[in-house]
């Protein structure tokens, strides 16, 4: 096994690439732990994330794609939504490419002078002139760049739509059609450098040099994917399957979370796309699961019988942003704004929450008809259509401030106390308790997956508020562990610490239990510094009231418990943070780089 | 099992070769565990790029997956135009490539018209599926599988018939 981390460096303004080999980075493992890294070496703190020389860090980790359903790859820059720590995941072929293109970490910073995309391959980096595709849809850019370039199969594409190249803070990154670095606005920082987008041609090989003792490992992993039941719920139905228990348990996010039930749940739920919208499913490159589950929507154009048609991916988030929580009970509807989303390249959860506080402003007399250009109301889809494009116009100053997310709209029109944020983050599909509601806030990245609070609160009965607490910070820090592997979150449960060791040594890897502990605390220390640095003030965290007024699976919240449980979280999180912890004194023969 | 065919003459069914044919390419997830699969457990490496089975999307992710196999052909028109006898007809169907004898003239690649040949620019040989069903035990949609082709045995029956 290789013993150092092969970084590409790319400076667009003097289109200059640099690749080091940095044993250094070794300590970190690979994913978001050298990514973190690396963004911290790389990142201006004070500067704008739109300033030419913050860094766009891409990062996979050691078992990438090598092994069943580790199939993402971590991006890490400057949130221009948060204005703090950017972190977002996505699969399909870009793990592999990236790969066997033989790059573990990317980092790009500077401004291209013209619109660009890169070409990256294993022998080859090329900047390409974008000008023609700037403008065009995210399925038409991917189209294009498809056809000119080579490595069908082997090859990943990543572009944004035009709600990247205008800069709309919460604007997304397109991975081959059907996955998203969709969080927290790459697609934006990718705009703000005019890059269009990035192919990675993994042309490379690698040859193994164990292969008894590595496919002893990998068939033992493989079948559990395949033959235990740990995963089946993300192939069978998918995330939406949890539409319905949610709906059920007053936590499925409704109408600007003025409810966290839907009358209309079972028209949306899982079970209903898959019996009449479902057609395929598809999966990320080395994972056999297959949770991609793509809709077919009908669109008819014409009379008597002219129709059109197109594939949509949906999951329990995107249905929860652009179905429960406004209000639309119908699946059409429902695909019809997935679809806009999509070609325009936004973020799915952060538009659904931001048209969710629209409609509620609009009806409290926040904002007026002359400023949205129509009236609007839940269940109302061609006014969010409307809405949608003419803020990605921005068209006037309503839209214009709109565009910079629900957060920041709020503090302009008011409207605070039901804007559905946590962090500045627009909230992601669960109202179930406390440990949702603390670990979005607490999180990172301020997502649900940081530490899976939602999960915690489903699992619990009554509230300790102390384990509670202690179960975020050491979920989060498993995850850790898991994202510098860049395992696919959903195998989750497959990759316990006793699998992940064992995959690690076949390929030359020595940890313990212990080591990775300290690892996945030390990231977590990082992250911490990291958004202390970039200005996020954890002593000024309020909770919108809103989180309070509504239902959950464990009745309405308590605002006094949950600044309780903030303190109690700060408290741990420095205490934390003293700790001391030396990875590389655990690595022989590298103490002396320290 | 490879028969001995002068000693046995008439091939019977269950000692017939089978080879890898694509049965319900509508199932496909594009996982590439196929891939993966032969890369690994034939060519020893992590990277689908030693894969003698290639899958990809035809029109995008929106379209559908694609598999480009080796055929299994009968008379395979590859075997036909290698001048070297490094790539021989295999009982069953399909080819066998012996190593040492390839130059690496790429003739095989040109005569294959269903793109079922990839060339190793690495190792200057062409990638040759041996018909040994490694992808087909991974993949999770029985989208692959091994049959035998019937055609073959007919055929080659019917010369000793003859």
């Amino acid at each position: 096994m290789k013993n150092s981390i092969k970084v590409l460096m790319i400076d667009l303004n003097n289109q200059k690439i640099e690749i080091e080999n940095r044993k250094d980075l070794t300590a970190f493992l690979g994913g978001v732990g050298t990514g973190i890294k690396l963004l911290e070496e790389n990142l201006i703190d004070e500067w704008d994330p739109y300033h030419e020389g913050q860094p766009i860090v891409l990062s996979i980790g050691p078992m990438e794609t090598i092994f069943p359903a580790v199939t993402k790859v971590v991006a890490l820059f400057k949130s221009p939504l948060t204005g703090e720590l950017g972190e977002s995941y996505a699969g399909m072929r870009l793990g592999m490419a990236m790969r066997f293109a033989g790059y573990d970490a990317i980092v790009i910073t500077g401004k291209a002078k013209r619109p660009m995309y890169l070409y990256i391959s294993n022998h080859e980096i090329e900047f390409k002139n974008a000008e023609a595709l700037w403008g065009l849809d995210t399925e038409e850019t991917g189209r294009l760049m498809r056809d000119i370039e080579e490595g069908a199969g082997l090859r990943s594409i990543m572009r944004i739509g035009v709600s990247g190249e205008r800069k709309i803070p919460f604007a997304g990154v397109n991975v081959d059609t059907y996955r998203h670095f969709g969080r927290l606005g790459l697609g934006a920082v990718f705009g703000s450098k005019l890059l269009k987008g990035i192919v990675i041609h993994g042309n490379g090989n690698e040859i193994i040099h164990n292969k008894k003792e590595f496919k002893g490992v990998y068939d033992g992993i493989y079948a559990k994917v395949v033959e235990t039941d740990h995963m089946e719920k993300y192939h069978g139905l998918g995330t939406s399957i949890n539409i319905m228990p949610l709906n059920n348990m007053n936590a499925l996010p409704t109408r600007n979370l003025q409810k966290s039930s839907f009358e209309y749940a079972n028209e949306i739920s899982g079970e209903a796309f898959a019996q009449e919208k479902l057609f395929r499913k598809l999966a990320c490159a080395g994972c056999p699961i297959g949770c991609i589950h793509v809709a077919i929507q009908r669109k008819k154009f014409g009379d008597p019988v002219e129709y059109s048609w197109a594939g949509i991916s949906y999951d329990h988030e995107l249905i929860f942003a652009v179905g429960s929580f406004l209000g639309i009970g119908n699946k059409e509807d429902i695909l019809s704004l997935i679809e806009t989303i999509e070609l325009l390249g936004l973020d799915c959860m952060s538009t659904g929450v931001l048209l969710g506080w629209v409609t509620e402003a609009y009806e409290r007399g926040l904002i007026t008809k002359d400023q949205i250009g129509r009236a609007v109301k839940f269940g109302d889809v061609e006014g969010y259509q409307y809405i949608i494009k003419n803020m990605i116009q921005g068209s006037n100053n309503f839209y214009k401030t709109i565009s910079k997310g629900t957060h920041h709209a709020s503090e302009v029109y008011g409207g605070k106390e039901f804007a559905a944020v946590l962090g500045k983050h627009e909230m992601a599909g669960y109202h179930t308790g406390y440990g949702n509601l603390l670990g979005m806030t607490m999180g990172a990245r301020h997502s649900h997956l940081d530490n899976g609070g939602y999960s915690l609160d489903q699992a619990m009965k009554d509230l300790d508020k102390n384990k509670l607490i202690d179960d975020l910070i050491q979920e989060e820090i498993e995850r850790n562990i898991q994202n510098c592997l860049v395992i696919c979150l959903f195998s989750r449960k497959i990759y316990d610490l006793d699998t992940i060791i064992n995959a690690l040594k076949v390929i030359g890897i020595e940890y313990d239990t212990e080591q990775l502990m300290a690892l996945g605390k030390e990231i977590f220390k990082m992250k911490v510094r990291a958004k202390k640095k970039l200005g996020f003030d954890y002593s000024s965290i309020t909770f919108p009231k809103r989180f309070f007024e509504t239902e959950t699976l464990h009745g309405k919240l308590n605002e006094d418990v949950a600044n309780e449980l903030l303190e109690i979280y700060i408290g741990k999180m420095e205490e934390l943070c003293k700790e001391h912890i030396n990875l590389f004194s655990q690595i022989e023969g590298e103490k002396k780089l320290v | 099992m490879e028969v001995d065919q002068t000693v046995w003459g008439v091939i019977m069914e269950k000692d017939r070769n089978k080879v890898l044919r694509a049965v319900d390419m509508s199932k496909c997830i594009g996982c590439c565990s196929c891939m993966l699969a032969c890369a690994r457990n034939v060519h020893g490496d992590y990277s689908p790029v030693k894969s003698a089975v290639r899958i990809h999307s035809s029109g995008g992710f929106q379209g559908r997956f694609v598999a480009n196999i080796c055929r299994g052909c009968i008379r395979p028109a590859c075997a036909e135009v290698c001048h070297s006898g490094a790539l021989n007809e295999r009982s069953g169907g399909g080819v066998k490539l012996v190593k040492e004898k390839c130059i690496g003239c790429r003739k095989c690649i040109g005569a294959c018209s269903v793109q079922g040949i990839i060339f190793d620019e690495q190792e200057n040989k062409p990638i040759v599926c041996l018909q040994c069903g490694s992808c087909v035990k991974n993949c999770p949609h029985n989208v692959l599988s091994m049959e035998v082709n019937n055609n073959f045995y007919e055929e080659f029956n019917k010369s000793f018939d003859d």
